[in-house]
Parts: C-alpha cells; sequence; structure tokens
C-alpha cells in the first residue's frame, strides 16, 4: 500500500466513522436542539356526542416536515384541523385540552382567527383557487392582511411566492389569466403560493397530493422539501410511502388516538407498537 | 410472520422467499456435511456432488434476488417486511458463499490425496468441522423457529470456531515442520480450515441479520475476535 492509499484509506475511515456517528447523534432526541413550533397536549375533541380525538399531546418541531398517518375516521384530519381552528366551522365541534403556536394559546377567546390562519396556513386535498386571475389569487392575502403598502411590493410578494412554490417560470407570461385554467397539479402549487404569501409561521396539508398524477405529486413533494427551510409543515397523507419520503417525524393515528409518534425512519422500519406495524406493513385498512 | 396481509398474494410472495432462504440453508448445511465427509474419507464421487450441488444453490440465490427485487418494486414493503426482504437479500448472499466455500473444499479432496498420512492429518480439522456445522445449523434451525435470543447466543459462540482454527493452524504446522512431504497436504488441509472459519463467519452474519429482520435493531458492533493466526502467522 503506497503512502497515498494509506492516507486515503485513512481519510475514507475517518469519514465513513463520522457518519457512523452523525447518524447516531441523528437518532438520540433532538428535543433541546430542536425547537418546538407547536405543542398540542390532552387534545380531545367531540363531534356532537361522538368523541373523534382521544388525549392527543404531540408538539411539532420547528422548520420539519411532520406527516399524520392512519387509516379513514382516525381522526388525523380533525387533529390537524384542530391546529388553525378550521373545526370552529363545523356545527356541534368542541375541542378540549391546549393548543400551543409559539407558547401562545390557539384557543384563548381573545385570539383573532384570522390573522391566527395567517400565521397557520392551509393546503387543502382539491386545489381550490379563486375563482379570479393566478396573480389575484395570490395577491389577496397579503392585501386582505395589509402585507404590502403598495403595487410593486405586492407584485414583489406575488413573484416571490410563485417562485417559492416552484410555479413562477410556468405561469409568468399569464398572470392576468384565470387560476382555474391551469393543471391540477398547477392550481395546487398556486394553492401553496397562495398560503405562502402572507409568511406562515406552520403550513398544514391535508392530502395534497391525492387529486394528482404521479409527477404532479413529485413536483409538490420536492417543494415540501424546499419549504421545509422556512416553514413548519404538517401533512396528512393516505400514502405511506409519501410520508416515509417528506417527512422527518410521523405520527400514526388509530381510532381517535394517537398511537405512535417519532422519527419517520423507525416508524418505517422498526415501529414499536403492533398496531402502528400492522398499518405500515398493510396487514389492516 | 409473513401472515395477514390484506393483499394476499403479498403474503404468498413473502412466504416465497422465506421458503428459499430455508432451502438455501438446508442445502448449505447439506453441502458442508458432504465436503467434511469427503475430506475426511477421500470420497471423490461425494465431493463431486458438492461441487455440482454449488451450481444449484447460485440459482437459488439469483431466484431469490429476483423475487426480492420484484416485491420491493411491486409492494412496497415496510418495517417488518421490508426487513424480511432486505435481510433474506443478505443472508441469501451468506449462504450462496457458504456453498463457494464447501466447494473449495470439496476439490482440494484428491489433491489432499489419500494415504495414510494424509487421512491422519485430514482428522484434525474433524473437531473444527463438527463445531461449524453445528454453528450453521444452530443459525438456520433458529431463523426457522424464530429465536433472537438464541441467535445472540451462537453469534458468540463464533469465537469458539475461531480459537479451534489457531489450533488447528498450529497442528498443521507443526506436521509441516516435521516433514516436508507434508506441506501440500497440510497447505491444502489449511486452506480447508479458512474455508471453515469463513463459513463460521458468514454463519455469523446470518445470524446478525435474521436477529435485525426479528427485532428491528442491529445487534452492537463489538464481537471478541480470536483468531490469533493472523498475529502469530507473521512470528511463526
Amino acid at each position: 500500500m503506497t503512502h497515498n492509499q494509506e492516507t486515503e484509506t485513512a481519510a475514507m475511515n475517518m469519514s465513513s466513522s463520522q457518519f457512523v456517528q452523525d447518524q447516531l447523534n441523528a437518532s438520540e432526541p433532538r428535543s433541546n436542539e430542536m425547537k418546538t413550533r407547536v405543542i398540542a397536549k390532552d387534545v380531545n375533541v367531540f363531534y356532537g356526542a361522538k368523541q373523534a380525538l382521544f388525549d392527543v399531546s404531540v408538539n411539532v418541531p420547528d422548520k420539519a416536515v411532520i406527516a399524520f398517518i392512519g387509516p379513514s375516521g382516525c381522526g388525523k384530519s380533525t387533529f390537524l384541523r384542530c391546529l388553525n381552528r378550521m373545526n370552529d366551522t363545523i356545527e356541534g365541534c368542541r375541542v378540549e385540552g391546549e393548543i400551543r403556536l409559539d407558547g401562545q394559546d390557539v384557543y384563548d377567546p381573545k385570539i383573532d382567527v384570522v390573522e391566527l390562519r395567517a400565521r397557520v396556513g392551509m393546503v387543502f386535498q382539491k386545489p381550490n383557487p379563486f375563482p379570479k386571475s393566478i396573480f389575484e389569487n395570490v395577491a389577496y392575502g397579503p392585501k386582505i392582511h395589509g402585507l404590502a403598502s403598495n403595487k410593486t411590493e405586492l407584485e414583489e410578494i406575488v413573484v416571490t411566492s410563485l417562485k417559492k412554490a416552484g410555479l413562477f417560470e410556468e405561469v409568468k407570461d399569464r398572470l392576468r389569466e384565470p387560476g382555474t385554467g391551469l393543471s391540477g397539479g398547477q392550481q395546487q402549487r398556486l394553492c401553496i403560493a397562495r398560503a405562502i404569501a402572507v409568511s406562515p409561521e406552520v403550513i398544514l396539508m391535508d392530502e395534497p397530493c391525492s387529486a394528482l398524477d404521479p409527477i404532479a405529486t413529485a413536483k409538490i413533494e420536492e417543494l415540501i422539501d424546499e419549504l421545509r427551510a422556512n416553514f413548519t409543515i404538517a401533512i396528512v397523507t393516505h400514502s405511506m410511502q409519501q410520508a416515509a419520503r417528506v417527512s422527518q417525524r410521523t405520527a400514526f393515528f388509530h381510532l381517535g388516538v394517537l398511537v405512535e409518534e417519532g422519527p419517520t425512519e423507525q416508524i418505517f422500519t422498526a415501529p414499536s407498537d403492533k398496531r402502528t406495524q400492522d398499518y405500515v406493513t398493510g396487514r389492516f385498512g | 410472520m409473513a401472515g395477514q396481509h390484506i393483499v394476499a398474494s403479498f403474503d404468498e410472495e413473502l412466504g416465497r422467499i422465506d421458503r428459499l432462504i430455508r432451502d438455501m440453508g438446508d442445502l448449505a448445511q447439506a453441502m458442508l456435511t458432504a465436503a467434511t465427509q469427503s475430506l475426511l474419507d477421500n470420497d471423490v464421487p461425494l465431493a463431486q456432488r458438492v461441487i455440482s450441488d454449488d451450481v444449484v444453490m447460485d440459482a437459488r440465490q439469483r431466484e431469490l434476488d429476483e423475487r426480492a427485487i420484484a416485491l420491493i418494486a411491486k409492494r412496497q414493503p415496510m418495517a417488518q417486511d421490508l426487513r424480511a426482504v432486505v435481510g433474506a437479500i443478505r443472508m441469501a448472499s451468506d449462504l450462496e458463499r457458504i456453498g463457494d466455500l464447501a466447494k473449495n473444499i470439496s476439490k482440494r479432496v484428491s489433491a489432499v490425496g489419500s494415504g495414510t498420512m494424509q487421512r491422519k492429518l485430514s482428522h484434525s480439522i474433524d473437531t473444527m468441522a463438527q463445531m461449524v456445522g453445528k454453528q450453521l445449523a444452530g443459525v438456520i434451525d433458529n431463523y426457522v423457529a424464530r429465536n433472537p435470543n438464541e441467535l445472540v447466543t451462537l453469534r458468540a459462540d463464533d469465537e469458539n470456531i475461531d480459537v479451534q482454527y489457531t489450533a488447528v493452524f498450529r497442528e498443521l504446522l507443526t506436521y509441516m515442520m516435521e516433514d516436508p512431504r507434508n506441506i501440500t497436504a497440510c497447505t491444502h488441509l489449511l486452506f480447508c480450515a479458512k474455508n471453515l472459519e469463513r463459513i463460521g463467519d458468514h454463519a455469523t452474519n446470518i445470524a446478525e441479520n435474521a436477529y435485525y429482520v426479528m427485532v428491528g435493531q442491529q445487534l452492537p458492533l463489538h464481537r471478541p475476535k480470536l483468531d490469533e493466526t493472523s498475529i502469530s502467522g507473521g512470528q511463526a
């Protein structure tokens, strides 16, 4: 073995042991360094007399993606909608427990719900652009929240948001055309652009790709990965592979109970609860 | 372990992969026993059979690889299913190597020769061969019976094989120093002993993989090694 080879091997050994070390560090609970953005504690939700969620407690880390998975009717969407009080709009829905965004009680009667929903944006299953131009779709939020003092500033926000949503290049020549004329995947990215135009802290996504084809889905997933640098994202998905691909943490709900929450790799390779194991391996639906 | 998927054909596919691993495990044991026997008895036809069995072993491994890859593509297995499939690919490659090593022992049978002296020498590795055989059988049996804790014990037992290998190494060295006419046969036997020692290592790998498949956690990296030939060999 020549001297050079030796040095190379030594360097390789070092970097590989460094890799192992990093992996070990990554698997340690990082609650100290990972800031928590949303804290939910003992959340119970009732639709009339029927209880939909039972004592759900979970911490949503800052600048990361958390995926909520579980069979239909398990309460994952209900929980997601608690985070920006979308359940307020449902007749007979009652939320108990505590949800804090940056320490502030989301269910404090003094809180301005409109302002809360600007801080906690939402993207839905079916793309739902306003029946207005592409430009107006994105400009609407900043306008009503008074985020732009003049036209130039507003245009800047629209362009930046469309760029962040990875849509600008595709629509820059037709900003005045109706948003509803775009393809499904483009419409969904338009809705994401609309959500991020008001600079939210948290973005909630309720099955954002279930109405999209695989290519549009891949684009959204790529976008989620990029948005993670600036936003906290909570996503409900029925696709286990999607949850495994886009999230850092995964929470599994079953029959209104949060069964298990942990690092995504662990949930999909070696879950600790039997119910999680059965669900992710396709043993019950 | 595979059972009760919503999609029944998923169970069938996992079951098929599991059966292939069991078949390969049985074949590996049979090849090891026959290879050792052919060496001890200088039985050339038996050695030939081991050599032809290796073709079957290779074919099984290829089949398993193809099935495992097709299953991953089709089903995107998760959790214990994912561990079972990835573990099967790894275990199959260890079993295939065991087949190669057994074949290599058989190939040396005629080179070792049939003189009484040679037969006496061959018996120096009899004990080691028995230990390796027991180790491999234990690993396969406990994979089939899903006993992860037994596998941890077996993994530690590989140490004894390493100790025995060192003893065989020294013994053969002594015969070679005694009479240089022994050198050819002893060198071949030394390779046979090394092959057996390697089979023990592959059995250990299988035990580690099987443990991960069942439990979902890797066994700690460090396992005491007592093969001193690599150190003392330089001084001898």
